[in-house]
């Protein structure tokens, strides 16, 4: 019998909401830990923490009060010579030398010592970054320690990366990370680049250093020479002078793909070797037999996680026609129940938008979605009187052409858009320069593998998003950059083959 | 037989399994290591490198989508064809001078590559692919997917098996090519697309151009559909491709001119040359009832 004439049971009605009103409404939960804040950071440079040699510093926000936390130095050309100085010489004098044994141990050392500190981490990392206190207890600090027992095992195996070929480490490493996972970002940049036998001279990003600054007393602690690692705190100046250093032969950079063109360009004479993690629109998809609760739960997650500062957020949501509307009314509902609000409520869903100037982009790109016709829809959520903060937000009616369909808004808003057929799921999908990664929610594992294998992205994720893993190589195709980190695909890249 | 005249071969290059001449008409005398005249050589513009890009993406994913045991086949094929005519392909590389058994030795090298890169098809995948024991409950694997097309520039010395070596791990993995011959010996690419058109390679995944390096560098550079490009250049067109590869985030592998290759060393050759020309896809699959 042709599978097309019996008609699909017709789904159950969604369930009845539970109307509490105010009633019961949560108690705060507010984590009040020692975070062991300085009132001022310097610079980490060959094993110290020193003051810059023009001795300024910036002030560094709590974006959920927007009250100072501390001053960070702020690196110059002349700071970041230094740093680079260092890290060449502990890697001709020590750490290029050391038996990859014990470059491992270091990094195990590490790994343990990121675990000790985990409260105070994903407290100083909350403060200074404004997400969430479950995210970085759960999430940022654990994922951090796990790179670095990941890749602690990989230092004394280098040789079966590449079987048959010469291995050897570039020797100073220059990186720049983004403001959104600051700490994982360090983590997924220096692991790999120390188990190869690089040092490392690493840029934080100018919101979130405290986080940076804090694994150089890490560092001390572990006893890891001087000049392996060397932090750099500053704008973007900083990570100018870090990447155009002559010493750094190669370059490592997580952030937009207009910066990521930019340092491409800056460094075209040159032989530098680049990774680059940029941007990304990712679609996350969404077919009839999907189950539908766990889909939607998956959605919000893949757009809501850290307020949707996530260069891979399922920022695209292609839903098929069929059930369109029931994912709505769920999303709707869902929306309406996350929790916004202060970041050190451990109850908190949603937390402060990163800085400022971020969430004046989110509000115009935004803005443009209204104007350009989609139809928004907003929790009805009060926001906090101070600190920036942005209401979970959904754009149904969305098309192909829209700003809020093409451009990466970092921030947590939906664009969601309809398909009638996987084939028109996939060509929406891969219609964008980006191309870092999807999900999709199926019941069918081998429409899974399919939808996996014609999909243009870095990672897939199927009936889950927004997931990571040490072992698991992440990193785009086309204007999503190239390389990968983690896995032993993203270690390769912090060695050259001879 | 010596009152016979000799019939002469017009060199055209092999793009979208045709062979062309260049759209402009335009056409450079090519002369044997006598100085004397030996044939008009196509010189192909900006236009033949869009129209080769467009060959190549009507014929790539095609390619992509054949299995790993066919393209083995095929390129074993390949290999097949140029032993059949080694002795030819020799002769053409002698037009720049060389002695005829340095010329035999790169032809016996560049078939040896090409039987290699057969044996490849079926065997990276295992190599450079992965599957990753992460910590939930996920069936996480990790696979290549060939980039795309790849825009190749030959050196100008080895025409053939420095041509080779750089596209022969391209279309391993299911890429397409759009190659510059080497700028002064471009007669040996002229034969070689005589014989991949009879190696059942389809049309269109191998495109040969001829012409100028410094014409065809800037259209090489900014082609937003060449997502990669490899091959041999001088400091300044390093600079000018890497900038031009900027623009769309294109990936960039080069050797430089200005240092004597060994194209003929086992280095040249194998898994790390074809991962330069892929990407990795990590996907994660639930496990559970």
């Amino acid at each position: 019998m042709p599978a097309a004439a019996k008609k699909a049971p017709a789904r159950p009605k969604p369930t009845r909401e539970l109307v509490f009103g105010d009633l019961w409404e949560f108690d705060p939960a507010p984590e009040t830990a020692d975070p062991k804040l300085k009132k001022r950071y310097d610079l980490f440079i060959n094993g110290s923490f020193v003051a810059p040699k023009k001795g300024r510093y910036f002030a560094t926000i709590n974006p959920a009060n927007e009250t100072k936390i501390a001053d960070i130095a702020l690196a110059d050309a002349a700071d970041v010579d230094a740093a680079c100085k260092a890290a060449q010489m502990a890697f001709t004098g020590v750490w290029g030398k050391m038996p990859g044994k014990e470059r491992g141990k270091y990094l195990y050392r590490i790994a343990r010592l990121l675990q000790d500190h985990a409260r105070e981490f994903a407290i100083a990392e909350t403060l200074d970054g404004g997400k969430p206190i479950k995210e970085s207890r759960d999430f940022d600090i654990p994922m951090a320690a796990a790179h670095f027992f990941y890749h602690a095992g990989w230092a004394d195996k280098l040789e079966f990366l590449a079987p048959g070929r010469q291995l050897a480490p570039h020797g100073v490493v220059g990186q720049v990370i983004p403001w959104n996972f600051p700490l994982l970002m360090l983590a997924w940049k220096i692991a790999p680049a120390l188990a190869a036998g690089n040092c490392v001279v690493l840029k934080p990003a100018e919101t979130t250093s405290i986080t940076a600054l804090k694994f150089g007393e890490i560092c001390q602690e572990a006893g890891l020479p001087n000049g392996v690692v060397n932090i750099v705190s500053g704008a973007s100046e900083t990570g100018a002078a870090v990447i155009n250093h002559p010493l750094t032969t190669k370059v490592a950079f997580t952030g937009s793909t207009e910066v990521g063109k930019i340092i491409m360009r800056s460094l075209a004479g040159t032989d530098k070797k680049m990774t680059m993690e940029l941007g990304g629109k990712a679609a996350n998809i969404v077919f009839d037999d999907a189950p539908l609760d766990q889909a939607v739960e998956g959605i919000v997650n893949g757009i809501f996680f850290n307020q949707g500062h996530v260069c891979c957020a399922g920022s695209r949501l292609l839903v098929q026609e069929s059930i369109a509307d029931e994912v709505l009314a769920k999303l709707r509902c869902r929306i309406a129940v996350l929790r916004v609000g202060d970041p050190m409520d451990k109850n908190t869903d949603l937390g402060a938008i990163n800085s400022r100037e971020q969430l004046i982009k989110i509000t115009e790109l935004v803005q443009s979605g209204v104007k350009e016709g989609a139809e928004m829809h907003q929790s009805a959520c009060r926001l906090p009187t101070k600190g920036f903060f942005f209401k979970p937000t959904l754009f149904s009616g969305v098309s192909m052409s829209h700003r809020i369909a093409r451009e990466e808004i970092f921030g947590p808003v939906l664009s969601i858009l309809t398909f009638r057929t996987l084939e028109e799921a996939v060509e929406k999908a891969n219609n964008t320069a980006y191309g870092l990664s999807a999900g999709v929610w199926t019941d069918k594992g081998s429409r899974i593998l399919k939808m996996s294998t014609l999909l243009k992205a870095g990672v897939v994720w199927a009936n889950t998003y927004n997931k990571f893993d040490p072992t698991s190589p992440f990193g785009g195709f086309k204007e999503s950059g190239f390389g990968r980190e983690g896995g032993k695909q993203g270690l390769l890249d912090y060695l050259k083959v001879a | 037989m010596s009152s016979r005249l000799h019939i002469t071969k017009t060199p055209k290059c092999y793009v979208g399994g045709a062979f062309i001449r260049s759209e402009s008409g335009r056409v450079a005398e090519l002369r044997n290591a006598k100085g004397g005249f030996f044939a008009n050589i196509p010189q192909c513009t900006r236009k033949d490198l869009r129209n080769a890009v467009e060959a190549a993406a009507k014929a790539g994913p095609g390619w992509a989508k054949r299995s790993a045991f066919n393209r083995g086949q095929i390129l074993y094929r390949l290999a097949e064809m140029m032993e059949a005519r080694g002795v030819e392909l020799a002769e053409s590389i002698t037009l720049s001078g060389v002695s005829k058994a340095e010329a035999s030795r790169e032809v016996a090298a560049a078939i040896e590559r090409v039987v290699h890169y057969a044996g490849w098809t079926d065997k990276y995948e295992q190599v450079l692919g992965s599957v990753n024991p992460v910590a939930s409950a996920h069936f996480n694997f990790t696979v290549t997917e060939p980039m795309g097309i790849i825009g190749i520039l030959a050196a100008d010395d080895a025409p053939v098996l420095g041509l080779l070596s750089l596209i022969l791990p391209a279309i391993t993995s299911g890429n397409s090519v759009v190659a510059l011959a080497s700028t002064t010996q471009p007669y040996p690419s002229i034969q070689l697309g005589e014989m991949l058109a009879t190696s059942d390679l389809p049309g269109g995944v191998v495109n040969l151009l001829t012409g100028q390096r410094s014409e065809l560098i800037p259209t090489f550079a900014t082609h937003e559909h060449l997502r990669a490009l490899s091959g041999v250049a001088n400091a300044e067109d390093r600079k000018t491709l890497k900038l031009g590869a900027a623009e769309s985030v294109k990936r960039v592998r080069l050797l430089k001119a200005e240092e004597p290759i060994d194209w003929f060393a086992d280095k040249m050759q194998g898994a790390e040359e074809i991962r330069a020309l892929i990407e990795f896809k990590t996907t994660w699959h639930p496990v559970g009832a």
